[in-house]
C-alpha cells in the first residue's frame, strides 16, 4: 500500500484549509499553486510541525496521526527542506550533516554520509561555517543534512524560491539525482513550471486553501478542464529516450509515443531516457503538410478539444499524436477560419523542445 | 594600611554575591525567558512587566517590600521559618535572594531577545531531524542564544556588584557577612574619609569598565546570520 492519506481541516481567519487527498508513496509529488494556497501549511501538516485537531495521516500504511494517535515530528522518518535553508549557525557544516544523522539507530542508516555529500557535491565545504557559504551552497548542505536521516518521505517547501537563476540551475541537477537515484518519496512545494516538468511524477494542485486537482503529472498537464495556472509556461512534458545524436548538426532525436522530435543537443548518450518540454504557444497547426517551412519538428496528430484560453482571443486545443498528447495556443480567429474542428487530422509543427536533462 | 586591606576583604562577600546571584539566575532567568519568547498566553504582559518593574523601581521601594517578605510576618519569612531556616533580613542569603529579584531584568531581557532573535525555525529544523524537544534545546537552542547568554550573565554580575540601595534595606551593613563594596564607599564618604573612597572607587570603576570591556569584545555584536 504504497499511499500517503491525509485529510486535514483548519479554520484560520487568513486561510480555509480544507484537504483530502491522497498520493502515490513513491516518485515526487509536486504541489503547485499561487502563494498562500496552503501549499506550505499542507507540508507543515505532513511533517508534524502544525498540529492539526482531528486530522488524519497515514504513510505507505503506517499511521502518522489519526483520533488517537499523535507522532510527534522528531519521530516521524521524514527529512524536512526549508525555503531558506536554516543551518545550524553554531554548527559546521559536517556537523551540520552529522546532527540528524547521529540521532538515527545505525541499523536505519541508508543513505550514507559519504553518499550524502557526493550526492549533493560539498565534500570541499565540510569544515565551513554555514555563514561562509553561498546561498545555493547553503541549500545543497540542507538537503544533504535531510538525507543523511535517512528519511522514508522527504518534504522540501520551495528549496529554489529564494536563490536566482544561476543558483537554482546550479542545484536543479542534484534534485533530478535525487529523483533518478534515491528511492525516497519527495513532496515538493514549487511555484516555477520549469522544476515542476523536470521533477514531479505527480502532480497536486492547490488553490485557497483546497486540493483543485491531482493526477499524473502528463495527465494533468493535458487536461485542458483543469486550469492548474501556468499562463504563458502551459505545455506538455513527454518521455522517450534519444534515439539518434548528429553531430554534424548538433541535434538530438528524442523518440517518444507519439513519434520523434529534434532538438537541439549533441552529448546525449544514445538509448539514454529524457523528458521534453512542449509549451503550447510553441505549437501551430496546418491543414496541409507545409514543405519548405523551417519547423522540422512536424507531427501528424487529431485534435480532441478546444477550449478558451485565460487570455481572450486566444483558445488551447488538445491533440493526439500516437499514444501522446500535445497541446497547442492559437488565435481563435485562426481556428475560425482555417477552419480546425474536433476530430481533425492536422499537421502538427513544434518551433521549439526544450529537452529536459535526464 | 589596615584600613586598605579591610577595604580589600570586602570586595571578597561582593564577588561572592554577585557570582552566586548569577548562577541562581542563569536556572531562574532561562525558564522564564523561555517561556516569554515563545508563549501566545495573555499572561505574557503582566509577567513581562513584573519582570521589569526592578528597571524602573526606587531601590529603597523594592529593598522595604523585600525585608517585609524576608520579616518572621512576611510570605518569605513564613516559608523560611516553616523550613527551620532562620530569617533572611541582615544575612548574606537574604541579600542573594533580594538580588536575584533585583537583578532579574538584567538575566531574562538579553536572554528573551536572543530566543526572540532565533526564533522557532532552529527547534522546528531540529525536530525534523530527530531531536526531541529537549534535545533541541539543549542542542540548538543554548548554544544559538550563547551571545545571549554571555551578555545577560555580564550584565547581571556587573549590576549585582553596583547595587546598594536594596542591600542597604535587607542586609543592614554587617562588617565580613552583608557589608558590600558600594555600602563601604558610602561610609567612608559619611566618615570623610575621601582619600580611601577614591581607593575603593577606583577599584570598582576598573572592574567595571574591565567586565564590560569584555562585553564589548566578545559580546553579539549583531552577529545576525544573513540566511
Amino acid at each position: 500500500m504504497k499511499e500517503i492519506c491525509l485529510n486535514f481541516n483548519i479554520s484560520w481567519p487568513s486561510l480555509d484549509f480544507m484537504v483530502d487527498l491522497t498520493i502515490p508513496g513513491q516518485g515526487v509529488t509536486a504541489i503547485f499553486g499561487p502563494s498562500g494556497s496552503g501549499k506550505t501549511t499542507l507540508l507543515r501538516c505532513i511533517s508534524g510541525l502544525e498540529r492539526v485537531k482531528n486530522g488524519h495521516l497515514s504513510f505507505n500504511g503506517e499511521i502518522w496521526q489519526n483520533d488517537k494517535i499523535y507522532l510527534p515530528t522528531h519521530k516521524r522518518q521524514l527529512g524536512y527542506v526549508f525555503q531558506e535553508a536554516s543551518l545550524f549557525s553554531h554548527l559546521s557544516v559536517l556537523n551540520n550533516l552529522r546532527y540528524g544523522q547521529k540521532r538515527i539507530d545505525s541499523s536505519q542508516r541508508k543513505v550514507s554520509l559519504d553518499h550524502a555529500i557526493e550526492l549533493l557535491g560539498i565534500s570541499n565545504l565540510l569544515d565551513r561555517n554555514p555563514s561562509k557559504l553561498s546561498g545555493g551552497e547553503r541549500q545543497r548542505v540542507a538537503i544533504a543534512r535531510a538525507l543523511a536521516t535517512s528519511p522514508s518521505l522527504l518534504l522540501m517547501d520551495e528549496p529554489l524560491a529564494s536563490l536566482d537563476n544561476k543558483r537554482k540551475q546550479e542545484i536543479l541537477p542534484y534534485l533530478q539525482k535525487l529523483h533518478d537515484e534515491l528511492e525516497i518519496p519527495i513532496i515538493y512545494v514549487g511555484h516555477s513550471p520549469e522544476e515542476i516538468s523536470r521533477l514531479a511524477d505527480h502532480l497536486v494542485v492547490m488553490n485557497s486553501g483546497k486540493v483543485e486537482a491531482s493526477g499524473a503529472l502528463n495527465t494533468m498537464l493535458n487536461r485542458l478542464d483543469i486550469n492548474i495556472g501556468l499562463g504563458e509556461e502551459r505545455g506538455v512534458v513527454l518521455e522517450g529516450e534519444i534515439g539518434e545524436v548528429d553531430k554534424q548538426w548538433n541535434l538530438a532525436r528524442v523518440d517518444f509515443s507519439g513519434g520523434s522530435l529534434w532538438t537541439p543537443n549533441s552529448k546525449m548518450a544514445v538509448g539514454k531516457k529524457v523528458r521534453v518540454r512542449v509549451l503550447a504557444r510553441d505549437v501551430s497547426l496546418a491543414k496541409v503538410r507545409p514543405e519548405q517551412s523551417s519547423i522540422q519538428n512536424q507531427l501528424l496528430g487529431q485534435v480532441n478539444t478546444i477550449i478558451d484560453d485565460e487570455r481572450a482571443g486566444l483558445a488551447l486545443v488538445s491533440l493526439s499524436s500516437g499514444y501522446s498528447s500535445i497541446i497547442a495556443r492559437l488565435t481563435k480567429r485562426a481556428i475560425n477560419t482555417l477552419p480546425i474542428n474536433l476530430g481533425d487530422k492536422v499537421w502538427i509543427q513544434i518551433k521549439s523542445v526544450a529537452l529536459i536533462d535526464g | 594600611m589596615l584600613l586598605w586591606e579591610n577595604d580589600l576583604q570586602i570586595l571578597w562577600p561582593t564577588l561572592k554575591l554577585a557570582t552566586t546571584v548569577t548562577l541562581l539566575l542563569l536556572f531562574i532567568g532561562t525558564p522564564i525567558a523561555w517561556w516569554l519568547a515563545h508563549t501566545s498566553s495573555w499572561w505574557k504582559r503582566p509577567i513581562n512587566a513584573v519582570v521589569a518593574l526592578p528597571l524602573v523601581l526606587p531601590p529603597s521601594v523594592l529593598g522595604f517590600y523585600l525585608l517585609l517578605a524576608m520579616g518572621p510576618d512576611g510570605p518569605i519569612g513564613k516559608l523560611t521559618n516553616f523550613l527551620g531556616i532562620s530569617s533572611l533580613p541582615f544575612t548574606f542569603a537574604g541579600l542573594v535572594v533580594a538580588s536575584v529579584f533585583y537583578s532579574l531584568p538584567f538575566m531574562v531581557q538579553p536572554l528573551l531577545n536572543a530566543f526572540e532573535l532565533m526564533g522557532r525555525r532552529p527547534l522546528e529544523v531540529a525536530a525534523t531531524l530527530r531531536a526531541s524537544p529537549l534535545d533541541a534545546f539543549f542542542s540548538v537552542a543554548i548554544p544559538s542564544a550563547l551571545p545571549g547568554y554571555l551578555s545577560a550573565i555580564i550584565l547581571t554580575f556587573a549590576h549585582t556588584l553596583g547595587e546598594f540601595g536594596v542591600i542597604l534595606m535587607v542586609g543592614g551593613n554587617i562588617p565580613g557577612s552583608t557589608r558590600v563594596a558600594s555600602v563601604q564607599i558610602y561610609d567612608h564618604v559619611e566618615a570623610f574619609d575621601y582619600a580611601s573612597a577614591h581607593r575603593l572607587s577606583l577599584v570598582m570603576l576598573g572592574l567595571s569598565f574591565i567586565i564590560l570591556l569584555i562585553l564589548y569584545i566578545w559580546g553579539p555584536q549583531s552577529k545576525k546570520e544573513t540566511e
